[in-house]
């Protein structure tokens, strides 16, 4: 039907994403990264990390939440306004939880 | 490739930026499960905490979701590249993971169950259920996706070049994955670690 | 239009007549949807009034007994809910519904299909609530269902955590319905910074919405577990916190608030200009005003729990983000005044009810920011004063700026108009019997009536006893105007004077189309070059800044595109979303009863729904059809 001259520049962008999407094998060796990423944090729960577990497994949390949304989503190779939508999201539901969770905690603390 | 960019003002699918859109909003849905687990971790009520939990067992299980999302991915990939026989043995493949990880998931709540472990004990089993039982929902509701476009595409409802209909399917499934991923790490692995 | 619908071979189950029942049940026009969602809001702001009549007649003198103290739990609990679930917020959908798409230059929403699955879900979470009356009494623990007596069978809550997710349902769909649509379908040269006001309060609603309404789908989960089956979140006596509760509660609450009024702030925007004869003053401010209104919304949920086992520091800093948030709205008000300032003002009765927006708003919105103040707060909480200061934001506010759209929008959809002299007796004595009604509240508050009370305690003394009685005789007199409105409303669908396409000399491109709009809204989608796109193309500036009439017809979209329309796919009527959606009714039932036999029927129906939703033949093609694909790439 229409298209608007005025976001020229975000289709442009759409386009030239298009079509860097990886091949199966690549699929295959992120899935392969993935599973070892898995088989360390796995390791936490056998072996003695001390203090550096938590920050290890939010750390592994995060690399696997970003490789899956950005190549199996296609983050990386779509509109960035998709991936903004869900960062939002995700940055609300952050923040507000955590918000609320000190409420709880700050009280405890009276 | 889908050659034909959809005629819309940002030059987007209006049915993925649906998508994107409700997604979006469940990471307040989960949000919520997750915190109420966290502030209630303790709140055992004299029964069973987080000594329960089987982290072998649900590992195989975690392992077995994440790889769901590689055949996912792989049945779009078919799709798109106009091969609808693979796109079905990657479709079927994903759904039976999916079931995997749902009777895992029956499996393991029947352990609990029997170890004394239910909604009703305490705070810490009610917010414990809740979040994994959603997440379960979530799983469940993506392999009937699965299952509907897989019937689909063999009676010639889903076509060659209409891989947004499985791309759309494969945003919700690795959506549910992301979430589990998240799941596995605050609710498992990292409580386990006080054990 | 004829040619408009295409001549596939029509499904069974598909109605083809264009008029009749059927084609309502089936519609997918927007349009329709809109006007479906207005008469169903209509029936439930009659029952919503009934209730609170009654609550009045109770609270009239000082120890009545008009209503048993059963009966007044379920009537303020069911006002409630009646007034912000299926009144305001459907209300300012209808609005959404009949407006976005003709204000955007499109020819329908994103998914129509979807926006019928929105209305179903309503209508059938509004019955479905209201038939708790005779399922062995409505819900009574009030429309914010604080556990844990909301957990408890006496407070028949059940039917709320059930009945309120459902409207979630419909409103969650209905949001992601407007945001595609606003991002994705507006008309050539229609950016976002030319998007009428209205256009960004929806948006700005719908992102809301988006993000407020899982949370409380959570709450409404937890509560219902706890109350039906017996789940601990909220049980004190096994270690759970009924603070959780009313933290999620709030999380959306507050939220809830600003997508009540953020509509109705939109329609202002709209009739202002338009009856001042200038553009909206400061577009730019008002559109990211609105946003930081909704931003800042989700900061402050904790208000509403000064009184709550909170610490300090949290309500500190709860208090700050308060009094921020009153910083935008402030910035809106100004612009308002602004707007009508130096212009030439036709006082319609639309225009009244701006104006009466803005001046009940503002009195409403200054006593919330008393609320912010701690101590203040603490001294409030829970009395009349608060229910004043909710009046005045959500019946000043909201409920005046929707009835000052139904005035302005009711000639594009009906093609006539309503009667003015009728009309400003409306306004009037709406006006004044809101004020007697409300207005008293405050005072009585002051002096210590606590709310959600059944008998008003004769020791608060005769000076209390005086307020109540003015409220109820208010309650009188607003009646009587509603009678008014009414009587004009039908007469005027009736027998109204014939409004010509564009009786208000308005500014937006809403008007620009037939009225009213056909089936397919625009014969030509219009290229849009500037805000208030029909305006510039009805007027040029003099040098002296003055508009100038622009000869007849001298700016129309070029007429030789006009053999286009016989293109134009429209979306076909389906009978798939009332199916699907019916399903939720013994699905509701059945969680509520805890039948496990009925949330099978329901869930097997809805899945079953599903399917035959996606299964169904669409006459225009999927988008991606091969050969629809083709075709549009040629």
């Amino acid at each position: 039907m229409s298209t608007t001259g005025g976001t020229a520049a975000e289709t442009a962008e759409h386009e030239e994403h298009a079509g860097h999407h990886p091949t199966p094998q690549e699929y295959v060796r992120i899935a392969l990264i993935l599973a070892a990423l898995t088989a360390l944090e796995v390791s936490t729960y056998y072996f003695e990390f001390g203090a550096a577990a938590i920050p290890l497994l939010i750390a592994l949390m995060v690399i696997k939440f970003v490789m899956v949304a950005g190549f199996f989503m296609h983050l990386r190779f779509d509109t960035k306004l998709f991936g903004r939508f869900m960062y939002t999201g995700l940055g609300f539901a952050v923040v507000l939880y955590t918000a609320t969770l000190l409420i709880f905690v700050v009280d405890a603390n009276q | 490739m889908t050659a034909v960019a959809p005629s819309t003002s940002m030059g987007l699918d209006s049915r993925k930026l649906g998508m994107w859109t409700f997604l979006a909003s469940e990471f307040l849905f989960f949000g919520a499960f997750v915190s109420a687990y966290l502030l209630y971790i303790d709140e055992t009520n004299g029964g069973p905490g987080i000594e329960i939990f089987d982290i072998p067992f649900t590992s195989v299980s975690s392992f077995v979701l994440l790889m769901s999302s590689l055949t996912m991915v792989l049945a779009h990939n078919s799709h798109v590249r106009g091969d609808l026989r693979r796109m079905r043995l990657w479709t079927l493949a994903t759904a039976g993971q999916g079931m995997v990880f749902l009777g895992g998931q029956v499996y393991e709540f029947t352990v609990f169950y029997r170890e004394g472990l239910d909604l009703t004990q305490s705070p810490f089993a009610s917010s414990f259920f809740f979040l994994t039982g959603f997440h379960g929902a979530h799983v469940a509701i993506g392999v009937l996706l699965l299952l509907g476009l897989y019937s689909l595409s063999l009676t010639g409802k889903v076509k060659v070049g209409q891989d947004v209909k499985t791309e759309m399917v494969g945003l919700y499934w690795h959506f549910v994955d992301i979430i589990w991923v998240i799941i596995f790490t605050v609710v498992y692995l990292i409580p386990e670690l006080r054990v | 239009m004829a040619s408009t619908t295409a001549a596939a071979e029509t499904p069974r189950l598909r109605p083809s007549k264009p008029t009749g029942f059927l084609s309502w049940v089936a519609t997918t026009d927007h349009k329709r949807i809109g006007i479906l969602y207005f008469w169903t809001v209509l029936a439930f702001f009659f029952i919503g009034g009934v209730e609170s009549s009654l609550i009045r007649a109770q609270l009239a003198q000082a120890e009545l007994s008009v209503l048993t103290p059963e009966i007044y739990n379920q009537m303020f609990t069911m006002h409630g809910i009646t007034m912000v679930f299926l009144v305001v917020m459907p209300f300012a959908a209808a609005f959404f519904n009949y407006l976005l798409p003709l204000m955007i230059g499109a020819r329908d929403v994103a998914f129509p299909r979807l926006n019928a699955f929105s209305y179903w879900f309503y209508l059938f979470g509004g019955i479905f609530l209201y038939s708790s009356f005779f399922l062995g009494g409505a819900p009574n623990g009030s429309w914010v269902g604080y556990a844990p007596l909301s957990t408890n069978a006496v407070s028949n809550m059940a039917f709320y955590a059930v009945g309120i997710q459902i409207l979630g349902v419909s409103s969650l769909a209905s949001a992601i319905n407007f945001i595609v649509t606003i991002i994705n379908m507006r008309a050539p040269g229609m950016t976002f910074m030319r998007m009428p006001m209205f256009v960004w309060m929806t948006l700005t609603t719908s992102f809301l919405l988006l993000f407020a309404v899982p949370i409380i789908a959570v709450a409404l989960f937890m509560l219902q577990f706890d109350a039906v089956f017996n789940a601990q979140f909220f049980q004190p006596a096994s270690g759970g916190d009924p603070i959780l509760y009313q933290h999620l509660f709030w999380l959306f609450g507050h939220p809830e608030v600003y997508i009540m009024i953020l509509p109705a702030m939109g329609i202002v925007s709209e009739v202002m200009p338009t009856f001042s004869r200038k553009p909206l003053f400061g577009y730019a401010a008002m559109a990211f005003a609105g946003a930081a209104i909704g931003f800042i919304g989700f900061g402050v949920w904790a208000h509403h729990m000064f009184t709550s086992a909170i610490g300090p520091v949290p309500r500190s800093a709860f208090a700050v983000a308060t009094m921020f948030i009153a910083v935008p709205t402030g910035i809106k008000i100004f612009n308002w005044v602004f707007t009508m300032w130096g212009g030439r003002i036709r006082f319609t009765t639309a225009m009244l009810f701006s104006v009466g927006f803005v001046s009940m708003f503002t009195i409403g919105g200054l006593s919330g920011v008393m609320h912010a103040i701690v101590p203040h707060n603490a001294q409030q909480h829970d009395t009349y004063f608060v229910v004043a200061h909710f009046h005045y934001v959500l019946f000043g506010g909201a409920l005046f700026g929707l009835i000052s759209g139904v005035y302005y929008w009711f000639p594009k959809v009906t093609g006539r108009l309503m009667n003015e002299k009728l009309g400003k007796v409306h306004f009037w004595t709406w006006l004044f019997g809101f004020n007697l009604t409300f207005g008293p509240m405050h005072m009585s508050g002051l002096l210590g009536q606590p709310r959600r009370t059944a008998v008003l305690p004769g020791e608060l003394g005769a000076t209390v006893e005086l307020y109540n009685l003015l409220s109820s005789l208010g309650v009188v007199v607003l009646a009587i105007s509603a009678s008014i409105f009414l009587y004009n409303l039908i007469r005027s669908i009736r027998s109204g004077e014939a409004s010509g396409d564009d009786p208000w000399d308005a500014r937006t491109i809403e008007w620009m189309t037939a009225t009213p709009p056909k089936h397919h809204n625009f014969d030509v989608i219009p290229v849009v070059t500037s805000r208030d796109e029909f305006w510039h193309r009805k007027y040029a500036e003099s040098e002296e800044g003055i508009p100038v009439a622009v000869p007849v017809g001298a700016s129309v979209d070029e007429e030789s595109d006009a053999g286009h329309d016989e293109h134009i796919h429209m979306p076909d009527p389906s009978l798939w979303p009332a199916i699907h959606t019916l399903g939720v009714l013994p699905l509701g039932y059945g969680l509520v009863y805890a039948n496990w036999l009925l949330v099978g029927i329901g869930a097997v129906w809805m899945v079953a729904g599903m399917f035959g939703w996606i299964i169904e033949p669409l006459a225009e093609g999927d988008d991606d059809e091969p050969a629809v694909a083709g075709a549009a790439a040629h």
